[in-house]
Formats: structure tokens, C-alpha cells, sequence
């Protein structure tokens, strides 16, 4: 694939992109203005005084007197530079608050997607190569038993057995409350709170890449071209690597793709259940208190995200498989 | 003569229990002399790929080698450790698969799939200037560019040259090739055999050629085995057992064998039933939201006509159009252009309501037995469908059925069972029924036999061609294998990339071929020196 392709396929899907995120903020205002009462009365209801004239004010503040298709150009210019809006509630502006966390999330997430594709197109491959015996059978029961069992309870039971029996590891928090590490002992510090809730979130996608790879493996397996590396002499170790397990990872790729578009908006649950100073919390507790503005920031930002990795996983697919074209 | 240098002695391979036959391979012994070509013909199930594999050492788990050995050089295949079978493959035995489409890793470089080859039998020095050789051996064009390619880029014949260039790659003595040809079209067959049989010659190398066609066999074998239900029932020189077969089954297939002798032309009735004037269809490749596609065109410029009684043998290889043409004609695809006049009413502009009395007219038998039958319904249903929905009721559809279950000789009984209880050839009669039951004037039969055995596909044939006579029906026939179209056909259209090149009568088509395109076809007929013996049957 030459330079000049990739980068005018570059080109060519960003414009669709700017065109989806163009159309979720677009649908954002819409959401906001379908929402009961406007915000100034959502703000004035929160400082509670409600009289008509402070609500005036606010609505003149606000810009909320203005024609409708006026406040969408204003709502969009605000978006495009990043600009999304101020948290009455913490006093602080979404983006602001949205850039402190974000870090947070992004170790939790990513550490749990890596885990979960690593070990589970492993544990896979393994299954398919020891196709019926115990060892498949073992590897598919434990793959199902995380598949079927909530996340929340995963979670509880690890904190059940490694922070309250063992007393191994922190049940909550991403670092030690007044111990002012610094430096490794920080890292350390920090990669030992991280353990539990990436295992937590991970151990569901893990069973999800484990049934995958292991069926794409057995598939490909059985594919003419497997026989022709057969008939040429190549080795079973080379045949699996170079032959079944390339081509065995295409729908792992596509899964992966998907996943990745939730790293930012799909950890709600576990950063919860482990206090876990993230985006997740931030629009749990946003949610809790109405806090719209904050919502809508998170909400846009893990939009963006889930396109941002949709483009990617095509250009990967591109990489992977000559027969995609990227055009 | 000197020793064989493969010899299989009295091999037998085992089925699982509950196959349809204790052994898929029993007591067979065959052997391949160097520098000589052994076909093995049958028919499916015979067990000639099963051999094939055995002497490979790619036997499907759970098939066990019961009895006899496999003398390889001197040592006994069967005997070797799987490591040392390996260290085999590859360097003194080379495979060739039939299905060329998907017989190369699809993620992998043409020339590294090549290459390894070389590297696994641990061949060092420059690998790429001898994978360039053997792409030019094998007469690829432009082999610096093709090294490079990935799979899909080459055409089917292209992939099989790589397909042997890649066996032949470190030289080996025997060379195993199992239908290399039945997947492509036939002046890409004749290529390749010519490839096959003169790479051959230079190196010396022995072939076991698998096959189901007694065309290729007169084309490229030295000897001939036979074989049938596991067993090899007659082998010798090709010539003699082409010429003079003795075993039934071997007679019984050489007379199914479509002999390509001009059938008489029926006679010219008055009433035309079709008339098919400036047909075009165009497909767009590529393309998405911002861009349009590149146009490809299918169909252009397509007439023709079809009188009552007639048989019109529409014959064209792969991508030549002759499909899409046949889709126009029942409207399956839109045209872009032209007239589809059936007698004297245009079809293209009808609307679906108005379209619909001429659905049951013209109907069409399909190419695949296997995929064109939905697998979830019961024959009965599946033949009395049409005429339901056309408003016959259901009684009368179903009793119809079974006349017709009657009429393709199937047993009435095969009302109630399912599309994967019968073999292809009686799914293809299936396929006939429910194309009868809407009592059509024109049938449009789409490579009705192609994916048939040979003996399967002249009892197909015969039916056809009763049940035109006997109904009276007019006749689209579209088929790659200019054999068939010589028995079947009262006149034949040449197609060649969406283009109608040469029109007329089959005697006069293939007697005096005017077109450059027409010859060609004609001179690729494997085999076309040898004419089967009227007295085999």
C-alpha cells in the first residue's frame, strides 16, 4: 500500500468523521432542549431561587433568548474549539474536569482491553490446538463462566478474596490516601490499586476473545491453503503461526475495534463498584445530580472516541488484509 | 522399463462407522513410473482423491490406513514418522489442489508463499531469484511484479501456476495433481495441462493425475487406472483403455461422455417465442459514498431470438456475461438498455404487478443442486410453491407435483422429504420439477449440469431433452463446455466479455467457425482428437 493511498484514504474518512461528530453535537443540542425546562431553569432551580426576573437574567446571561438556529451556531462554535460547556455543580468547566479524569480511565481501560486481548486470543489458540480434550474443555467452561457471571459480582468476589481474606491487594481507590509517594513507589503504588478493577473489567472481554480466536481458529484451520502449507513441508508450529493464526485474527481485529470505542464510556460499572477516579464515576455522579452540562461533555467525548477507533480499526483491517481496499 | 518410482500396493483406507461403505479405498494398487503421467478417473466418491491424500500424507484425521504400503523410492511411506513424512512433502512430493481460489493464504505474497518452500526445507542462498525462475517457468507474465502480488489479484489460472510452481519448487520426483483443471475455464484448462505435461517432460518428474474428465485423460495420459466405489476396476495404456474399454463401468462412463457430435436441428417453427434486442447491463465496482464506482460492463449490445421448439446454447467461459444475459431475459437483473420482447411484449418497462402472469412462463433451472433448493422445506412444498402463489389451490399444486416428481423419474415419496436426503443429480431433477410446475413455454436452463458427474450429467441431459420434446418447450441453455452445447443445442451463441461474437446454427458453428474467439474455444476441448467409441455402450 503506497504513502499517497493511506494518506487520501486518510483524508477521505476523517471528512465522514467530522461529519458524525458534526451530527451527535447537533443531536446533543437537540437532547439538551427536549430535556424538561430549560437550563436556566435547571440552574436557577439549583440555587434554588426561581424567581421570573433572575430567570430572565439567566436566559439573557445564557443566550437563551436568542432564535433557536442562532444558539445552534453558538452551541457548535463552542464545540469545535473544544469549549464544552461549565459544570454549575462543580464550579469548574466541563473540560476541565473531563481532562483530569480522563487519565484515570484510559489506564483502567486500556490496561483491561490489553489483558483481555492478549490472554484471551491466548488461552484460544491453546483451546483450538487441543480441540476435545481436557484441556479445550477447561479453557471453554472457564471462558463461559466469566461470559455469563455479572461484572459487579466478578468484582466483589475479588474484593471478597484478595483484599478482605488475603489482604493482598486495595479494594478501592487508584493510590494510597495520604502516603505522598513519589516516583516508582507511586508507579507501584498505583499499578497495585489497578490490579483488581482491570482484572474486573477485563475478565468478561477476555471470555468473549477466547471463544472468538478459538472458533476463528478452527475455522481457518480447515481452509485449503492450511492443506497447501501441509503439502509444501512447513512445520505445525510455522503452520499455525504463519498460516491459521493471521488469518484466524481478522474477526479479532473487528471485535477489538468495537471494544476499543468503549475504553472511555464503558467502565461505569467497575469504576463504581472500585471508587476508581475516572470518566465513569464522573458521569455516574453527574447523572445523580443532574448534572447536564458534564453528561453531555462525557457523552461527546466518548463519541468521539468510539469514531476515532473506528477509523483506526479500519486502517489496522487495511494493514492486515491486502484484499481491503483502502478507497 | 525401469521401477516405478511410486507404487501403492494394495492399499485399503478405512471409513468411520456409519459411512456408506466399510473402506473409501480398498485393495488398490497402482503405480507411476518416472517421467510418466497415471490419471486416475472416477467419479465422486470413488475414492481417487482419498489416494491421493494417502500417498501425500494428508488423511483426514479418523481415517485410518487399514492395510498395504506406499513405495516411495524404495521406503514405505506408511511407515515414516511424521517428521520425516514432512521432510518429504514439499521436497520429493509436490501437490497441486483442484480449487485454486482457495488454495493460497490470501494474507500472504505470492512469492514468499513460494519461498517458503525453500526456507522450511532449510534452502539458503538467494530464494528470491529462484522463486523468480520458477515464476517464469511456469509462464506467468511480468514475474517481478507477480512476486510481489497478493492471491487475490490473480486470476484463477495465474493462481494455479503458482500453485505449481510451488510444488515443483524444490524438484521433486513425483508430482500429485488432484483436478487441477476442473476449476477453470477451458482455454485456461488447455494452458495448463500443456504446462503440466511439459514441465513434465523437461524434469523428468512422474505425475498421479486425478480426474473425472476422459477428456483430459486423452489429453495428457500415458496410463489410465479406473476407478469405482473405492476400488480400481481397470487400468492399462490410455490408449487402449480409451479406445477399447473392457470393465462395464468403464464403457458406461466413456459412453456418458458428451461426444460433441451435432445433434439434428430441429425443425424451424413460424411463432417466436423471444426476441432479445440491445440488451446492455453495466455493474459498478468499488466505489462508496463520495465516489461512484468504475462501470463494468457485463452485457452489451446482446440480440437474439428464440423460436417455438428451438434450443439456443448460449456458450461463454467465466465473466463472459452469459449469466447476467440469462438473469435479463427473466428480469433477476434490470438491463440498462435494450428489449426483452416475449412474444411481442416488451418486459423491461412491466411493473410487478403486471410482470407476474409472465413469471410462470418463462422459468429457469439453476447451475448449483446444492444451493439452489432451500434446506429447510420438503420437496413438495418447494415444487408446489410456485403455482400456489400463482393461485392454483394447494390440493391441486401438490398432485401436480407428484406427476412431475413422476415425470424427472423420481420416486413420489420424495414429496415429504428434504433437499439433503437426495444426491445432486436428483436435487437438479428437483430443480426441473419446480421449474415445470409453473408449466412454462420458455426455460431457461443456467449450467444445469456443470456441477454433475458425468454419467449423472448425461442421464440429465437425456430428461432435458425428452421433456422439451414432449412439452413442447423453447429453450435458453447456457453452458461453458462446448461438448454439452453440441448435443443439446439447435443453434449456439459464442460470448465473449458481455459480447455475442458469433450466431448461428451448432453445425455451422462448429464445423466453420468464423470468429478468432469460436476456434480458440473449439481447439481447447480437451481431448478433442478423440472421438469416444460408439460401441462402448
Amino acid at each position: 500500500m503506497g504513502a499517497a493511498k493511506l494518506l487520501r484514504f486518510l483524508a477521505a474518512r476523517s471528512v465522514k468523521a467530522a461529519i458524525v461528530v458534526l451530527a451527535i453535537v447537533v443531536f446533543q443540542f437537540v437532547l439538551i432542549r427536549l430535556a424538561p425546562g430549560d437550563p436556566a431553569s435547571v440552574i436557577a432551580g439549583q440555587s434554588g431561587a426561581a424567581d421570573p426576573l433572575f430567570m430572565e437574567q439567566l436566559r439573557a446571561q445564557f443566550g437563551l433568548d436568542r432564535p433557536m438556529h442562532e444558539q445552534l451556531l453558538i452551541y457548535l462554535r463552542d464545540m469545535l474549539t473544544l469549549d464544552l460547556g461549565f459544570s454549575h455543580r462543580q464550579q469548574q468547566p466541563v473540560a476541565t474536569l473531563i481532562g483530569e479524569r480522563l487519565p484515570a480511565t484510559l489506564l483502567l481501560t486500556l490496561t483491561a482491553f490489553l489483558f483481555a486481548v492478549t490472554a484471551g486470543v491466548s488461552l484460544g489458540v491453546m483451546a483450538a490446538r487441543r480441540v476435545g480434550r481436557a484441556a479445550d474443555s477447561l479453557i471453554t467452561v472457564i471462558a463461559l463462566t466469566f461470559y455469563a457471571t455479572p461484572i459487579f459480582w466478578v468484582g466483589l468476589l475479588l474484593v471478597l478474596v484478595f483484599s478482605v481474606w488475603l489482604e493482598w491487594l486495595p479494594s478501592f481507590g487508584m493510590f494510597t490516601v495520604g502516603a505522598d509517594l513519589t516516583g516508582l513507589a507511586y508507579a507501584a503504588d498505583v499499578a497495585k490499586h489497578l490490579i483488581l478493577p482491570s482484572l474486573t473489567l477485563g475478565l468478561f472481554f477476555l471470555a468473549i476473545y477466547a471463544r472468538l480466536a478459538r472458533a476463528s481458529m478452527l475455522e481457518v484451520a480447515d481452509q485449503d491453503f492450511v492443506r497447501t502449507a501441509r503439502a509444501k513441508g512447513v512445520p505445525e508450529g510455522r503452520i499455525v503461526r504463519a498460516h491459521v493464526l493471521r488469518n484466524a485474527l481478522l474477526p479479532v481485529i473487528t471485535f477489538a475495534g468495537i471494544q476499543a470505542g468503549q475504553l472511555v464510556g464503558g467502565s461505569i460499572l467497575v469504576e463504581t463498584v472500585f471508587a476508581w477516579p475516572g470518566i465513569g464515576r464522573l458521569a455516574f455522579d453527574a447523572l445523580l445530580a443532574r448534572d447536564y452540562a458534564t453528561l453531555l461533555g462525557v457523552f461527546f467525548c466518548t463519541a468521539v472516541m468510539v469514531v476515532v477507533f473506528n477509523l483506526i480499526t479500519d486502517l489496522l483491517y487495511a494493514l492486515v488484509d491486502p484484499r481491503v481496499e483502502v478507497a | 522399463m525401469t521401477a516405478p518410482i511410486l507404487a501403492i500396493e494394495n492399499l485399503t483406507i478405512g471409513l468411520p462407522i456409519g459411512g456408506d461403505r466399510a473402506n473409501a479405498v480398498e485393495g488398490v494398487s497402482l503405480a507411476v513410473n518416472p517421467g510418466e503421467i497415471l490419471c486416475v478417473v472416477g467419479e465422486s466418491g470413488s475414492g481417487k482423491s482419498m489416494t491421493a491424500s494417502a500417498v501425500m500424507g494428508l488423511l483426514p484425521k479418523g481415517l485410518p490406513v487399514r492395510s498395504g504400503r506406499i513405495l516411495f523410492e524404495g521406503n514405505d511411506l506408511l511407515a515414516l514418522s511424521p517428521e520425516a513424512f514432512r521432510r518429504l512433502r514439499g521436497v520429493r512430493l509436490g501437490m497441486v489442489f483442484q480449487e485454486p481460489m482457495t488454495a493460497l493464504n490470501p494474507l500472504m505474497r505470492v512469492g514468499d508463499q513460494i519461498g517458503e518452500a525453500f526456507r522450511v526445507h532449510g534452502e539458503r542462498g538467494d530464494v528470491r531469484a529462484k522463486v523468480l525462475a520458477l515464476l517464469e517457468d511456469v509462464r506467468l507474465p511480468d514475474p517481478p511484479s507477480i512476486i510481489d502480488a497478493y492471491p487475490f489479484r490473480l486470476s484463477g489460472g495465474q493462481r494455479q501456476r503458482v500453485m505449481i510452481a510451488m510444488a515443483l519448487a524444490l524438484g521433486p520426483s513425483v508430482l500429485i495433481a488432484d483436478e487441477p483443471t476442473t476449476a477453470l475455464d477451458v482455454t485456461t484448462q488447455m494452458q495448463i495441462l500443456r504446462l503440466i505435461r511439459g514441465l513434465q517432460k523437461d524434469r523428468g518428474t512422474g505425475v498421479l493425475f486425478i480426474t473425472h474428465d476422459f477428456g483430459v485423460v486423452a489429453e495428457i495420459a500415458d496410463r489410465v487406472a479406473v476407478m469405482q466405489h473405492g476400488r480400481v476396476v481397470e487400468q492399462g495404456e490410455a490408449r487402449a483403455v480409451l479406445d477399447a474399454p473392457q470393465h462395464p463401468y468403464t464403457k458406461a462412463l466413456i459412453a456418458a461422455v458428451p461426444h460433441g457430435r451435432v445433434r439434428p436441428a430441429e425443425a424451424a417453427h413460424a411463432d417466436t417465442v423471444l426476441k432479445v434486442a440491445g440488451v446492455a447491463k453495466s455493474f459498478r465496482r468499488g466505489g462508496g459514498l463520495f465516489r461512484r464506482g468504475t462501470p463494468v460492463a457485463a452485457v452489451a449490445d446482446a440480440a437474439f431470438s428464440l423460436k417455438k421448439g428451438e434450443t439456443l446454447g448460449l456458450v461463454g467461459e467465466s465473466g463472459s456475461g452469459k449469466s447476467t444475459l440469462a438473469r435479463c431475459v427473466v428480469k433477476l437483473v434490470t438491463p440498462d438498455e435494450g428489449q426483452v420482447l416475449f412474444h411481442g411484449t416488451d418486459l423491461l418497462p412491466l411493473g410487478r404487478g403486471a410482470m407476474q402472469p409472465y413469471r410462470s412462463r418463462i422459468q429457469m433451472v439453476f447451475q448449483d443442486p446444492y444451493a439452489s433448493l432451500n434446506p429447510r422445506r420438503r420437496v413438495g412444498d418447494i415444487i408446489a410453491e410456485g403455482p400456489v402463489t400463482h393461485g392454483v389451490p394447494r390440493e391441486q399444486a401438490r398432485a401436480r407435483a407428484r406427476d412431475l416428481l413422476a415425470l424427472v423419474q423420481l420416486d413420489p415419496g420424495a414429496m415429504d422429504r428434504f433437499p439433503h436426503e437426495f444426491s445432486g443429480g436428483q436435487r437438479q431433477r428437483i430443480g426441473i420439477a419446480r421449474a415445470l410446475a409453473l408449466e412454462p413455454e420458455l426455460l431457461i436452463a443456467d449450467e444445469p449440469v456443470s456441477a454433475l458427474d458425468v454419467s449423472v450429467q448425461a442421464q440429465i441431459l437425456a430428461l432435458l431433452d425428452e421433456i422439451r420434446t414432449r412439452l413442447g418447450l423453447t429453450m435458453l441453455f447456457i453452458t461453458h463446455d462446448l461438448r454439452v452445447a453440441a448435443q443439446v443445442c439447435d443453434r449456439i451463441a459464442v460470448m465473449q466479455r458481455g459480447r455475442i461474437v458469433e450466431m448461428g446454427p451448432t453445425a455451422e458453428v462448429f464445423g466453420a467457425p468464423r470468429h478468432a474467439y469460436t476456434r480458440e474455444l473449439l481447439d481447447a476441448i480437451p481431448g478433442k482428437a478423440w472421438t469416444p467409441p460408439l460401441e462402448a455402450a
